[in-house]
């Protein structure tokens, strides 16, 4: 695709080098554990080692003598002020600091404020809490046997450890093609917990000015207004009030979905800089991190697919128990507690469907979503792309031609699912194709036959996912009743330089590149003289984040229309400086001229500079515009993933050889940023395929909550990823473009899991769970017996 | 994150450092390169009231050939050995060990003294001394003396040291011609510690036959664990396929791993074994100049 | 709880300041003297956020106590910059997109201009295997490997 405009402009298309980096390079960013105001205190935090477990007393005067300590805040201080329970994201409710019991090993249970980390760090170890063990629930079936111990003992009328039960699709419709079917693929599927860990953990310095009666947190957060508006509803009672709160969200170092929630450590930081009257910082541990934030997947999933003998798929049925832990402290849109798993009918015209999905509470720390995942979308995709797999090589149909048969077709689009969802645009078979031929998957498929006949083991997997982002049209979509719109202030100086502001908030994103393109794209202002800015309640329009690959369709396609505004009324001052209709005035990239006389015409830097110094009588003087976007639909990025690899008959080990990667995001705002997202997202894929979980004893002991057992893949692990695209724009978004930050972390994992059973299932293996460990392969291989030395 | 307060000292001599660990004993540790033992006090777990750090001393880092022997200083850095000419060309098996401990920012302060006297049957270098047959030399208030590998690791962490001596060298004989070692570590990435490891160090006679075998695991068990059975099966026998297979079950034999993240017992077994067959096929190779 | 003088050439200037024993190095650096670029990631030595030059060898400041620095030269992050001019190593993360939340990139690039100060032309593996120590989300390393290579050949 052709940029429209210059690289001096660089809009749209051009692999603009990011405005940010500068900061970055010289180590000059600035992010929450940077920050000292004057007077800080620091918080530490006491934490349970019990899954469950009753407060039977907390002594704090041995904290109190450590030097250097301030205070220690329990459930007790926070009651006095109603503070000890909070809402969460999904209206369930949370504990700051418990009063009676803890529910999840890690859980906050006191903390200390001192001069300084160390002390605080000295202040924790020398709380005394004395426990009283209760009945564990760790297992999510378990939860749900009757006479299982009810966990949430503070909801009165609970007599069960169900949260809530979704479903999607006519079920009595699904039922009757099954029974119909001529072939029923069944297949049980874990997917286990993960934890995102950006490698910057969680964290904030809360300020209470008590003479101005203001509090400004400097916090880890992908969503400051909304932090601000529950701040204002939570803690209204105790003197907050919105238009005093001021959520700062600085550069954050990695997101993903982990910085969504509102930990109590953010809670109880604010709490005691009212309080004291001081600074508070909190930042958490890693070990904290992984072992008490909110975690992601955790859905036991029994899937069935139906089809015809001849490979067409007819209905997909899917039953799932969800693990939430304690409370639902998931950041789902409030309508969709399952979030948006729905899309489990994928890249297929499924005639029917019908997905269920049960919440369950258990002795684990709360959530659900937090890990590049648009909300269970990679729930949904693993899934179908394992189901469609297992079709393939059960009636044995080559995998790429049984999807390419079974895809929704171009002049489908938009498409209605049997979920209810209209796919805005696709090209499935060209996505496919395109990976096919890039990695060569005949010649691959022949060297497979050769290495079969050898005994050498190696895989093929193919992922063609659909992804659904950009949450949400306002008829749908809200968290905590705040719709989900997004939001531009766009504000254009006298010398045509350009400050715009968003509701989204970057971690990496690139948003101050990219949205500068946009403007740049749309008013040929040089994307460089664009100031962007995000991340401050005080001066950013109200928007919902950055989270779930929303920014681009919803906060980018506010930046198009509130430049298109400006660039309205600048062609109303255009037409007063040129004396001329506007009719009679052609817009290209950065200037208006006359139709016919291409020499007469205005820069938009003369506009601009006229709009403070000559603005046309009965206009306002100014360029600026505002727009809050609600998006018409939701934007459906898509594509194909190919994997290679090959195991280690001996040891078990999987290796992946290549794995190509075709991504269509509809138009593309910046190819590099585009591309350093595939590749960040494929990694953030692999993980939980082969390395990542986290996983809990029968005592709810944590394993895999440090560094040392929760394994981040480093650079020897992470192949080098190839990728490409097509381009299908969204015909809605006013860009064209669809958002694509977690399309690799969705398509990639079914990719891996479907090459490793590729290469196995000619030994009789079908399924193998995620993660896939050398000892899981090395099981089944001996097994079926062909473990080797 | 945060250590426990602790008081430090870096003396100069070494006579100083076993002064002030006599003096101290039981309550104070030594600091060489701290990639084992900061973690453990940055969590907590580990607990010193003096740390006595050895790294202002000169002359404890070297990798040289002497008197029959190569000689590594116990302060030498992870690092040094993995790019010491010597320990490349050789030996293999030594340079296989270092680069699989850690990672390279730590292999940059982490020691040789230090990964044995820690005495983590996780750690690396203990089999492959195990295989070796080096000799320790430990310095403490009466002295110095001499420590057979064989004799050095008692337990879990638990070490012939007494608390107030100090690993200063580690001695591996001058290995005949035709000899050969080889390493393999098994781990679920880089960085970890072993799933399981085994070192094998041979060499070879005239006709190809087994002179000597040093077989030893990593991770399979309390203490690091030499395969003396395989090691003895193997005297006398070339090295073809049969015999490293059969080797390799009498070595997984003696593996008695406990079961963890890592794997099961079952699995773990069955890697010393596979590893141990493979690193004999890279010994006999090396051995064989190939 | 002994408290200890110690000087510590950073960036090429002298420093002298007291700590306590248990003080971490990097700890030291950012709170003391307020150098914020290089950052915490973990508290088990893994993620290499930490990544520093001591004595031209990179290692994470966050296993190591300040007082073992007493003496010795001491290289962070914003000692890079010479004189107003980017290091090629910054120059290439910024123009190959080595980065993205920028959190990982001070220690990454500390280890690639260690690397580089041994290894004038590494290959790709060699890249990886020196960076093995620094972990990063964002990136999938791809662009961190190109990074390094285009200051490999800027330096050449």
């Amino acid at each position: 695709m052709n940029p429209r405009t210059s690289p001096e402009v660089s809009g749209m298309g051009h692999a603009m080098k990011r405005k940010e980096d500068p900061r970055f390079i010289r180590g000059q960013g600035h992010y929450v554990d940077d920050i000292q105001l004057p007077g800080m205190l620091h918080l530490g935090i006491v934490r349970s080692p019990f899954a469950h477990a009753k407060i039977k007393s907390i002594k704090t005067e041995k904290a109190m003598k450590v030097p250097g300590v301030v205070a220690v805040i329990t459930g007790e201080t926070l009651a006095q002020y109603n503070l000890h329970w909070m809402p969460t994201l999904m209206s369930d409710t949370q504990m700051v600091l418990p009063t009676e019991k803890v529910m999840y090993q890690a859980q906050e249970v006191a903390a200390v404020v001192a001069s300084d980390r160390y002390a605080a760090a000295d202040g924790v170890d020398a709380v005394e809490v004395d426990y009283e063990p209760l009945p564990v629930v760790v297992d999510p079936f378990k939860a749900l046997e009757p006479g299982a111990p009810v966990l949430r003992t503070d909801k009165k009328d609970k007599k069960d450890n169900r949260i809530f039960h979704w479903e999607a699709g006519d079920r009595r419709a699904v039922d009757q093609e099954f029974k119909q079917a001529d072939v029923v693929v069944k297949q049980d599927l874990y997917i286990p917990r993960i934890h995102v860990a950006s490698i910057e953990t969680c964290g904030c310095v809360a300020d209470f000015d008590r003479a101005m009666g203001k509090l400004t947190v400097y916090m880890t957060t992908q969503a400051p207004h909304a932090i601000r508006t529950v701040f204002a509803l939570v803690a209204g009672h105790v003197g907050l009030s919105e238009e005093k709160i001021r959520i700062v969200s600085p550069d954050i170092g990695g997101g993903f979905g982990g910085k969504v929630p509102v930990y109590p450590g953010y809670v109880i930081a604010v709490a005691a800089s009212v309080v004291i009257g001081r600074p508070v910082k909190w930042v958490e541990d890693r070990s904290e991190n992984l072992q008490a934030d909110s975690f992601a997947r955790d859905y036991h999933v029994s899937a069935e697919l139906a089809a015809k003998k001849d490979g067409t798929m007819t209905a997909l049925r899917i039953k799932t128990i969800a693990d939430h832990g304690y409370t639902d402290a998931a950041a789902n849109p409030s309508k969709f507690p399952a979030g948006l798993f729905s899309i489990c009918t994928g890249s297929y015209p499924f005639r029917q469907a019908f997905a269920e999905v049960d919440g369950v509470y258990t002795n684990k720390p709360p959530g659900g979503i937090a890990y590049r995942c648009s909300f269970r979308v990679t729930e949904a995709v693993y899934t179908i792309e394992r189901m469609v797999d297992i079709l393939a090589h059960q009636i044995g149909v080559d995998p790429a031609q049984l999807r390419l048969k079974n895809f929704i077709r171009p002049e489908q689009f938009p498409y209605k699912s049997a979920l209810g969802w209209e796919y805005d645009s696709g090209n499935y078979g060209l996505a496919l194709e395109k990976a096919m031929a890039g990695i060569d998957y005949a010649g691959l498929r022949k060297e497979q036959a050769e290495k079969r006949k050898r005994g050498e083991l190696m895989g093929i997997g193919i992922s063609s996912f659909t992804e659904i982002v950009g949450a949400g049209p306002s008829k749908q979509f809200d968290i905590l009743g705040i719709k989900m719109f997004d939001s531009c202030e766009l504000r254009v100086h006298p010398t045509g330089k350009a400050l715009v502001r968003f509701g989204t908030k970057s971690q990496g994103q690139g948003h101050e590149t990219t949205f500068a393109q946009i403007i740049a794209e749309e008013l040929g202002i040089p994307a460089a003289h664009v100031q962007v800015e995000e991340g401050d309640t005080d001066t950013a329009p109200y928007g919902l984040g950055t989270y779930a690959s929303r920014s681009t369709p919803t906060a980018g396609a506010a930046g198009a229309m509130a430049a298109r505004r400006v660039r309205d009324k600048a062609k109303k001052i255009a037409a007063y400086l040129l004396e001329v209709g506007e009719e009679d005035l052609v817009w290209e990239p950065g200037k208006f001229s006359v139709k016919g006389a291409p020499q007469r015409a205005k820069t938009i830097q003369e506009i601009a500079f006229a709009a403070y110094t000559n603005h046309p009588p009965g206009v306002e003087a100014g360029l600026e515009a505002i727009d809050y976007y609600d998006p018409p639909n939701l934007t459906f990025p898509f594509g194909s993933y190919i994997c290679v690899v090959d195991i280690d008959r001996g040891t078990g080990e999987v290796k992946i050889r290549r794995f190509l990667a075709i991504d269509d995001c509809g138009n593309v705002i910046n190819p590099m940023i585009v591309e350093g997202q595939v590749h960040g997202g494929l990694t953030m894929g692999m993980a939980p395929a082969l390395l990542e979980e986290i996983s809990y004893d029968e005592d709810g002991n944590i394993q895999g909550g440090s560094f040392m057992d929760y394994l981040l893949p480093t650079a020897m692990e992470t192949p080098r990823w190839e990728t490409d695209r097509t381009v299908t724009p969204s015909p809605h978004h006013p860009l064209g473009a669809k958002g694509v930050g977690e399309s690799a972390t969705v398509g990639a994992p079914p990719a891996i899991a479907n090459a490793v059973v590729d290469a196995l299932w000619h030994l009789g293996v079908r399924h193998v769970d995620i993660p896939i460990t050398p000892e899981k392969v090395w099981k089944l291989l001996r097994e079926h017996g062909a473990a080797a030395g | 994150m945060i250590p426990a307060s602790f008081d430090y000292q870096a003396p100069k001599t070494l006579d100083e450092a076993v002064a002030l660990l006599a003096q101290r004993r039981n309550e104070a540790k030594v600091l060489s390169g701290g990639q084992s033992l900061l973690p453990l006090l940055k969590l907590r777990l580990g607990q010193a009231a003096l740390l006595v750090d050895i790294g202002r001393i000169p002359g404890l880092e070297y990798v040289k050939e002497e008197g029959g022997f190569l000689r590594i200083g116990g302060r030498t850095r992870e690092s040094v050995l993995e790019r010491s000419e010597i320990v490349r060309s050789r030996y293999p098996i030594l340079a296989d060990t270092t680069a699989v401990i850690a990672d390279p920012l730590v292999r940059n302060l982490a020691t040789v003294g230090g990964n044995l006297a820690h005495a983590d049957p996780a750690n690396d270098h203990p089999a492959t001394m195990l295989a070796l047959g080096a000799r320790l030399l430990a310095r403490g208030p009466k002295g110095e003396r001499e420590i057979a590998i064989d004799d050095f690791f008692k337990g879990l962490f638990a070490t012939a040291l007494e608390p107030e001596e100090i690993l200063t060298e580690i001695r591996i004989p001058l290995p005949p011609p035709k000899s050969g070692g080889a390493y393999l570590k098994l781990e679920r990435k880089v960085g970890d510690y072993a799933t399981a490891a085994a070192a094998v160090q041979i060499t070879l006679g005239k006709k190809g036959e087994v002179m000597r075998a040093g077989v030893a695991l990593t991770a399979a068990g309390p203490t690091p664990v030499r395969a003396r059975e395989a090691e003895r099966y193997l005297e006398g026998r070339m090295v073809d396929a049969a015999a490293a297979s059969e080797a390799a079950r009498l070595a997984a034999g003696a593996a008695r791993p406990t079961a963890d993240r890592r794997g099961s017992v079952e699995y773990k077994r069955e890697m010393a074994r596979v590893l141990v067959a493979r690193a004999l096929a890279k010994a006999a190779q090396r051995a064989e100049g190939r | 709880m002994a408290q200890h003088q110690i000087r510590v050439n950073v960036n090429g200037t002298p420093r002298e300041v007291q700590v306590e024993s248990r003080l971490l190095l990097v700890h030291l650096i950012r709170e003391v003297w307020r150098l914020t670029g290089t950052h915490v990631g973990c508290d088990t030595t893994h993620c290499g956020a930490c990544t520093v030059l001591l004595d031209g060898e990179p290692v994470k400041s966050c296993t190591v106590l300040a007082v073992q620095a007493d003496g010795r030269e001491l290289a962070t992050v914003e000692g890079l910059e010479k004189d107003g001019k980017l290091h090629p190593v910054q120059e290439g993360f910024w123009e190959m997109h080595g980065l993205q939340c920028g959190y990982c990139t001070p220690g990454m690039m500390m280890t690639g201009y260690a690397l580089l100060q041994r290894n004038r032309k590494p290959s790709e593996a060699q890249i990886r295997q020196a960076i093995s120590g620094n972990l990063c989300r964002c990136t999938g390393y791809v662009n961190i490997v190109k990074s390094i290579q285009y200051a490999a050949d800027k330096l050449r």
